[in-house]
């Protein structure tokens, strides 16, 4: 530790690497902000980085008119499958990492296999699957391939972190006459907060964010805001509205905004939980 | 309370492994304090979790009350365990800690609340019933675990080293504690330790195992004064045995052991007389305590002169070291004695209390009657 001044030359070539990291990153975020609240002549004159003439709101309302049905179409996808992937990934990782059988290390390695698998192999046999099911173009079979496709993640994050549970918490549960669930819902689950936070955070970001299953694999009105937004954009027809496209594209960015910024700080925690034992 | 009997428990962890446990018999009565003890990986905690039926048995029988119970799941079984980590519920209290097998096995709100305060009363946490496991020293912890064990009043208790993770002046507090409680309540316990004082002192009974095999079971007094075998012999008792390599010789009819030092020699009378043994090579086994001072002339002992070559004044004792049959030998003497290195003193050993040891085997060869009763041993002593 050479000082604690923060005027020291050291200090201050930190801070100045970092406003300048900080600003590269935010300046597309400050064009889109104040594009989607000029009007389109504003934007035609001004250059990017100006300050709005007069601030206007016609830009955020025509993309709502144009966008929100989607935008809650992905609130449909998005919600069940986060909820049904972190659950049912709580209790593979449960039985992968206190309930081992024969095999389950395999078992283990073969699931894992599905984080490294690209969507794009798996696009015609999932759609193969659904229409099976009787479930193409649905949204319950786009919430399914979502659930499905995010399990690997979800497993991956629970076992690791159950692995770090002592074994003989499961031990003394059993002994004090708890089942398999009882221990599951009783003890494992209150104490795993901060993987929870980051499977949620993982998850929604992985399926809200998604462009690819939603455009194969739902049609029409039930298509999630990525693909209406890209459907927006690309319009050829007319003049290009800059400031509709950039608000539905705050829309569509706006919950994962907003997740990371209420639970952004479970995240690093549980990503580290573990590597520090309490 | 009840009597716990193990019959030729054997257990192995998957095919292809070797047997951790092999051919386990031991039996306690009822209101006994069992003592497992044995070097680390030699099986103790399998044998406890197959006790507790968190491990499946591969085969023999486990009998509770002559009830076999091998086949029953933990929660059926009626017996509680004080783990070595303690293993308290990290996200309840202490109160919901001792509580939650109660309230499992559907015990009424009233009878619960009853039940905590007396174990809390029992172990002195009351205290500390609304605070988190996180929020407690390693004692109070122990404590706490205990509690859990304790509020269920089980058939059996297990304890699983419970006192390990704690430091040597709280270990000691607890030993007596758990000693004062043994004595109140009257539980059938399994104890597990590889602390040879505590199992000493708590047990009324002590198996001590190596390597998945029962070496000796008996009370703490035949397995410190009587072991089975050098195994035995030299994990029990602190300083340890000393073993001296030696040749037997038959002499006037008696079969006399030769020991040598640099500054005479001496033959030992064997207080057994066992045919065959001449001109064999053996160990002699004798406790640091076992040796005296020589001085008083004419009491009959054999003794022996030897050079002073360490002194460790331990506090209670003197212990000082020698050189026998070019071993070095451990004396354990009274802290008064003066003596400095490079002194001569003059030594002597009862003979009663010299014991004999196969150099190859290491199994005793002066034994009456084989105090331990495995297989293994019966087979060992019967062959030869
Ligand atoms: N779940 C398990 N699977 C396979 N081998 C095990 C398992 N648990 C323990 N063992 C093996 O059994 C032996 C005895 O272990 P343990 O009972 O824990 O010994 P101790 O408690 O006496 O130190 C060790 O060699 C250990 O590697
Ligand atoms: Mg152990």
């Amino acid at each position: 530790m050479t000082s604690h001044r923060w005027f020291s030359p050291s200090r201050l070539a930190i801070h100045a690497t970092l406003l300048l990291a900080c600003a590269l990153y935010l300046i597309p975020l400050i064009v889109m902000l104040l594009t989607s609240f000029k009007s389109p002549e504003d934007i035609r004159t001004g250059n990017l980085l100006s300050w709005p003439h007069v601030i206007t709101g016609s830009g955020w309302l025509t993309a709502w008119d144009a966008v929100g049905g989607y935008f809650w179409n992905s609130v449909k996808i998005t919600l069940p499958a986060v909820l049904i992937s972190t659950l049912l990934g709580a209790l593979n990782g449960y039985v992968l990492s206190m309930w081992r059988f024969r095999g389950s290390q395999l078992f283990f390695g073969l699931l894992l296999f599905g984080c490294f698998l690209p969507f794009q192999t798996v696009l015609l046999p999932a759609s193969f699957t659904l229409g099976k099911l009787g479930l193409a173009s649905t949204t319950t079979g786009l919430v399914l391939i979502h659930v499905v496709y995010g399990l690997a993640f979800t497993t991956l994050f629970f076992r690791n972190y159950y692995c770090s549970v002592p074994h003989a918490l499961v031990q003394a549960a059993r002994l004090d006459g708890a089942g398999f669930f009882t221990i599951f819902g009783r003890i494992l689950l209150p104490m795993s907060v901060p993987i929870i936070m980051v499977c949620l955070i993982w998850q929604f970001t992985q399926i809200w964010n998604d462009f690819l299953f939603g455009v194969v694999f739902a049609s029409g009105d039930a298509q999630p805001i990525t693909v209406a937004l890209n459907n927006l954009v690309n319009t050829s027809t007319g003049v290009k509205q800059y400031n509709v496209d950039m608000a539905a594209a705050m829309i569509a960015g706006l919950p994962t905004l907003l997740v990371y910024v209420v639970a952004g700080k479970y995240f690093l925690r549980g990503l580290t939980a573990g590597a520090v034992k309490g | 309370m009840a009597r716990l009997e193990l019959r030729n428990v054997n257990k192995r962890y998957g095919s292809g492994l070797p047997d951790t446990l092999k051919a386990i018999d031991l039996a306690i009565d009822s209101g006994e304090f069992l003592i497992l003890v044995g070097p680390s990986g030699c099986g103790k905690s399998t044998l406890m979790n197959c006790i507790a039926g968190l491990e499946q048995i591969s085969g023999g029988e486990i009998l509770v009350e002559g009830a076999d119970i091998s086949a029953m799941s933990p929660k059926d079984r009626d017996i509680a365990m004080v783990f070595q980590s303690y293993a308290l519920y990290p996200t309840m209290s202490v109160r919901d800690n001792i509580a939650f097998g109660l309230k499992i096995r559907k015990m009424p709100q009233s009878a619960i609340d009853e039940e905590v305060a007396r174990v809390a009363k029992l172990l002195q946490i009351e205290h500390l019933l609304a605070r988190k496991p996180s929020q407690l020293s390693g004692g109070q912890q122990q404590r706490v675990a205990m509690g859990r064990a304790l509020a269920r009043r089980p058939k059996i208790y297990l304890f699983d080293e419970p006192l390990s993770n704690l430091d040597a002046k709280l270990r000691v507090e607890m030993r007596t504690e758990i000693k004062l409680m043994h004595q109140r309540l009257k539980t059938t316990t399994v104890y597990v330790t590889h602390d040879q004082i505590e199992a000493m002192t708590l047990g009324d009974k002590v198996a001590v195992m190596k390597d998945g095999l029962i070496q000796q079971f008996g009370t703490p007094q035949q397995i410190y004064n009587d072991p089975a075998n050098l195994f035995v012999a030299s994990f029990i008792g602190s300083p340890p045995m000393n073993f001296i390599p030696a040749r037997l010789q038959r002499q006037g009819g008696r079969l006399m052991a030769l020991l040598d030092s640099s500054q005479g020699r001496c033959e030992l009378p064997l207080s057994r007389d066992i045919q065959g043994l001449e001109a064999r090579e053996v160990v002699l086994g004798i406790r640091p305590e076992q040796i005296v001072m020589g001085g008083a002339e004419g009491n009959g002992l054999p003794s022996i002169r030897a050079q002073v070559q360490v002194t460790e004044p331990t506090g209670p004792d003197l212990l000082v070291f020698v050189t026998l049959n070019q071993t070095k030998v451990c004396c354990r003497l009274a802290p008064d004695v003066s003596c400095c290195i490079g002194d001569s003193l003059a030594l002597q050993f009862d003979p009663a209390r010299v014991l004999l040891f196969d150099s190859a085997s290491g199994e005793r060869l002066d034994l009456a009657a084989p105090a331990c009763v495995t297989q293994d041993n019966v087979a060992r002593f019967t062959g030869r």
